[in-house]
Order: structure tokens, then C-alpha cells, then sequence
């Protein structure tokens, strides 16, 4: 294919997933607000005012732009696990693979996709929180890269996940038995400095902690740990797990017989 | 000479449960050929369409579709061509004209090309009025020609008909079968069929393989392979039911209802000696057809003989071991 037809094909795919998410819009856009809106209203009217400040900031503000990397990352993962998924169930992969269209563009296709509802659902818990604090940037072009970095890299996750599951239960086992708690452990609603020396380090292991941090420190300008560390970590990440994603696609992991 | 549109060497294809499906078939389709791919259930057909479409991985062997080895430049060989699998596998969630449209920009066209590409095979395939409409509230007909309108989009050299026309009603079937006639005569589209209904490989293909047990056992000539047959069974209908059945020397005659005669007849025999013998006994036959398809009485024939040899040759094998 040339890079004019590529670019086609994968035009074709964004879109195809954008529709799906868009037209199941009350299972894909509306709940995460909803949980959302309620951890604002709980977490950080009802309780965070009674905890008060965190690393020199309202509870409110500490929680925002956690709450919205939470949003992002577990859209990013379920869009791209949930479609590629049912894409495999209903054997409508099949259209892809007797398509001459590469298998890098199978996989960029679908990851747009999830970064997509990924990125959106994270603007809608932005829009929410505008109702709960009034919110500042203090480095808007790293909080936008870490925030697209990491909506690639859960999207990518989902992907494998996809090609993995053999049934609907496997592409729901990751989310709420790894990336659930990775994510509430990840610094959403604490700082890891209220935390023992020993669980501070523990902490350190955890990936959505770099990408919390980062993002925390995009708005309010404060991050546990150091931020060009962090970035280097996401991408390396994003590097690893793309070609792993697409070495699978190549071999027909889970799609070919 | 032309390269054929799909030429297949020493294919062999073992699963990971160590079956082996496919045991070395070599198969050459001309281009413009419409060609049968025959076998019994599990006889390896969809295996050997599923390698030609990249479904399925080969464990051995080369594949060539018109000319490029698809281990070399697969996504060449993938524009030329078309797949209709037996299963439906599109998104039954979508719109009928989301669906072909998406599969054109698989392929690269713009939405420009595609749009009237779409429009006319929607038209043709009797689809344009359901086009806004979800895929899951078709018929399973119509489902079966969303699959070729889709196949067709980006006009492919080579038409993989993988049971087209399964669970079709007759007058769909036929209206299918004309559409097919019809792109393989005017627009030169090579077309595989497998199928099932075996009047329908006899009507529709000029050529044909027949599988079993991963080998190919016959690849010849529709024309050909029925000049081959020994025996045709003829059905005739009688004016009144008979108390025994009558001898005709040199045929074999049963009786297969009251007033229904089954007679055998081999190659070089007349059918005028039995209406003769028939009519000296006072017999009056009202109406006569074949019990089976010719082509169906050819393929039962050669799938037996191979079950046969298969069984012979594990015997000896159990008998060398037992030894």
C-alpha cells in the first residue's frame, strides 16, 4: 500500500471505532462522568475538606488531576480490550486481516481509537471538576503529553489484552484485578510521602504512579518523583509494548489458526 | 503463459493438537476459471482457502496468487483478492453500508471511490433499500450478499466463494448463482467455490478438486470427471404400483416405493432396452430422473473409495504392529 491508501486504512479504522464508542455513547462516556462527579462530590467536598490540605494544595485540587488520569487510563484500556475483543468474537477481524492493510496500522488504528475515548472522557471529568474547583495549568504542554502518552500506553495494554482473551471474562480480569487497584494505589487520592519508608518504595514499582505524578505536576507544579524520569519510564513502556503488540499481530497470537 | 490466479505447491498445514489438515496438496485455478473445491466436512477445503486468505498459518509449502508468493509480498497478493468465508463475520452492530465502505478503505480507496462502487453492488445485490439499516435485522440471505457486495468492493481478480449459498432458499440461490455467472463471464473474475450442494458445483464450475483427508484425490474437468462416471441411477415413476419387482437382464432393478422402479445403468448401456423390457412386462412409466445429482454420485463414489483405502491401509497397519 502507499502512504496515501495507509493513511486511508487507518483514517477508516480511527473513525469505525470512534462511531462505536460515540453510538454506545450511555455505556462509554456517560457512566465514567457519573463516577466521576461522585468522587468529586464525596472524596473532595464531603471528606476533603474535613482532611485538608495535601502537599500544599485542597484536597480537591490534589485529587483532580488524578482522578482525570483514572478516567483516561481505564477508557484508554477497556475501549481498545472491549472492541478488538468483540471484533475477535464476531470474527469481523477477519475483514482486517484478508485486507492487505499492515498489521502496525491494525494496531494504530484501534490505539487511536482508545486514546480517543480515552482523551474524551478525560476532558468530560475536566469539564465536571470546573464545577468543584477552579482549575490551573502550571505546565500545560507536559500535561498534555503525559496525559496523551499514557492514554497510548493503556491502549496499547487493552490490545494485548485482546488478543490474549480467549473469553469476555479474560478482557475484564486485567482491569479490575491489575489495573483498578494499580490505579487507587497509584497516588490518585494521597501522596506517597504520607506513606512508611517501606511502602514508599513499593510504591515506586507501580507504572501509574510515574503517570499520576506527572500529571499532578502538569497542573499544580508539586510530583513525588523526578518528571523527565517519569516521561522516560511512560515511553519506554509505550516502545516495549507496542512492539510486543505487534510482534503478536505478526505471529497471528489469539487470530490465527 | 499467464500466471494462474492461484497456484498452490506441497501446502501442508499440521494443527497444534498435531492434526495434520492439509498433507502436501499441490492445486493450480487459470485465471478466469470458475472452479470447485469439493470435500466432505473436515476434508480440509476451508483450511486451504484459510492459508490462501491469511486466516490460517501454513506449517508448509508455497502459495502463489497471480504470480506473487504470498511469503514474499502478501499484502500485493491480498489486493487481488476477494474472501466470502462460510461464516458470517461482520459487525452485525452496523449499518449495511457502514460495513462495505469501511472494508473499501481497508483496501485504500477513498470514500469518493467508494461510495458509487458501493452504491452499484448494494443495487445489484438487491441491498440499497436496507443500506442505513443494522446488519442483524437481515435475513440470512441477505446477510450471504452483504458478504459478496463486501468481498467485491475493491474489485478483486479472485473470488473465494467459501459455501456461499448455505441455508439459501432455492430462488435466492439461483438469483446468486446467475450474479456469479455473471462477474465471472463479464468482468473475468476468477472464482473458488466450495460448496455442498453439489448441483450447484456442476451448474456453475468448469473445473474441479476434490479433497479428502487433506489430500487431493481428484483435479480435473467438470466435463471430464462426469464422462467418468460408471453408474447413473435412474427413478422411474409408474402408472400403477407393482407386486414384485421385475428382473430385466444386464440391469438392476429395485423398487423403492409401490410404484417407483431405482434402475442402475452403466456406461454403454441404453436406457431404450429398459423402456422396451419395461413395456413387454406391461409397464407404464409415467415420468423418469435421476435419484442423485451426476456429480453427487461421482464425488460419494471417490470420497467411499478413499474412506476405504484409509481403512484398509490402518488394518495393515495394525495388523504389522499386532505382529
Amino acid at each position: 500500500m502507499n502512504p496515501y491508501q495507509i493513511a486511508i486504512a487507518l483514517w477508516t479504522l480511527v473513525i469505525k471505532e470512534i462511531k462505536r464508542f460515540t453510538r454506545i455513547w450511555p455505556q462509554t462516556l456517560l457512566p465514567p462522568s457519573i463516577t466521576m462527579t461522585m468522587y468529586f462530590i464525596i472524596f473532595g467536598n464531603l471528606i476533603g475538606s474535613r482532611i485538608g490540605e495535601m502537599d500544599g494544595y485542597s484536597y480537591m485540587d490534589f485529587i483532580v488531576p488524578g482522578l482525570i488520569m483514572m478516567a483516561v487510563i481505564t477508557n484508554s484500556y477497556s475501549n481498545v480490550a472491549s472492541s478488538f475483543f468483540s471484533n475477535k468474537f464476531q470474527r469481523s477481524v477477519e475483514e482486517m486481516m484478508v485486507s492487505p492493510m499492515p498489521n502496525w496500522v491494525i494496531l494504530s488504528g484501534f490505539v487511536l481509537g482508545g486514546m480517543t475515548r480515552g482523551l474524551g472522557v478525560g476532558l468530560i471529568v475536566t469539564v465536571v471538576s470546573l464545577f468543584f474547583t477552579r482549575l490551573s495549568v502550571a505546565h500545560p504542554v507536559l500535561t498534555v503529553l503525559v496525559v496523551v502518552l499514557t492514554a497510548a500506553l493503556f491502549a496499547i495494554g487493552g490490545f494485548i489484552n485482546a488478543l490474549l482473551g480467549k473469553k469476555f471474562d479474560d478482557i475484564s480480569i486485567v482491569p479490575t484485578f491489575i489495573l483498578t487497584p494499580l490505579t487507587y494505589l497509584g497516588g490518585v487520592f494521597y501522596s506517597i510521602s504520607l506513606l512508611p519508608e517501606f511502602w514508599q518504595g513499593v510504591s515506586m514499582l507501580n507504572p501509574i504512579l510515574y503517570m499520576v505524578n506527572v500529571f499532578r505536576y502538569g497542573f499544580l507544579g508539586v510530583s513525588d518523583i523526578p518528571v523527565g524520569w517519569a516521561l522516560a519510564a511512560i515511553f519506554t513502556f509505550i516502545v516495549v509494548l507496542f512492539g510486543v503488540a505487534l510482534w503478536m499481530l505478526e505471529r497471528g497470537k489469539g487470530i490465527r489458526s | 503463459m499467464a500466471e494462474p490466479a492461484l497456484s498452490i505447491r506441497g501446502l501442508t498445514k499440521v494443527y497444534g493438537n498435531g492434526f495434520q489438515a492439509l498433507k502436501g496438496i499441490d492445486l493450480d485455478v487459470a485465471e478466469g476459471d470458475f472452479f470447485a473445491l469439493l470435500g466432505p466436512n473436515g476434508a480440509g477445503k476451508s483450511t486451504t482457502l484459510g492459508v490462501v486468505c491469511s486466516l490460517v498459518q501454513k506449517s508448509d509449502g508455497k502459495v502463489s496468487i497471480f504470480g506473487i508468493d504470498i511469503d514474499r509480498d502478501f499484502a500485493r497478493a491480498k489486493y487481488h483478492l476477494g474472501v466470502v468465508p462460510q461464516e458470517f463475520n461482520f459487525n452485525q452492530f452496523e449499518k449495511v453500508i457502514d460495513i462495505v465502505l469501511a472494508q473499501a478503505g481497508y483496501y485504500g480507496m477513498s470514500r469518493r471511490e467508494a461510495l458509487p462502487r458501493a452504491e452499484e453492488l448494494l443495487r445489484d445485490l438487491g441491498l440499497w433499500d436496507k443500506r442505513n439499516g443494522n446488519a442483524r435485522m437481515l435475513s440470512g440471505g441477505m446477510k450471504r450478499r452483504l458478504m459478496i457486495a463486501r468481498a467485491l468492493m475493491h474489485r478483486p481478480r479472485l473470488l473465494i466463494l467459501d459455501e456461499p449459498t448455505a441455508g439459501v432458499d432455492i430462488e435466492l440461490r439461483r438469483s446468486m448463482w446467475e450474479y456469479m455467472r455473471r462477474i465471472n463471464r463479464e468482468e473475468g473474475t476468477t472464482i473458488i467455490l466450495t460448496t455442498h450442494y453439489l448441483e450447484e458445483a456442476e451448474s456453475l464450475c468448469r473445473n474441479v478438486a476434490i479433497i479428502n483427508h487433506g489430500e487431493i484425490i481428484r483435479n480435473t474437468s467438470v466435463r471430464d470427471l462426469l464422462m467418468e462416471l460408471d453408474t447413473e441411477t435412474f427413478l422411474f415413476d409408474l402408472a400403477h404400483a407393482l407386486d414384485e419387482v421385475p428382473e430385466v437382464p444386464g440391469f438392476e432393478v429395485t423398487q423403492s416405493e409401490p410404484a417407483q422402479l431405482a434402475v442402475a445403468v452403466h456406461r454403454g448401456q441404453r436406457l431404450n432396452d429398459i423402456f422396451e423390457a419395461l413395456s413387454e412386462r406391461g409397464i407404464q412409466v409415467v415420468s423418469m430422473r435421476n435419484r442423485a445429482n451426476r456429480l453427487e454420485e461421482m464425488f460419494v463414489s471417490m470420497v467411499e473409495q478413499g474412506n476405504e483405502a484409509l481403512d484398509q491401509k490402518a488394518a495393515a497397519k495394525d495388523k504389522e504392529a499386532s505382529a
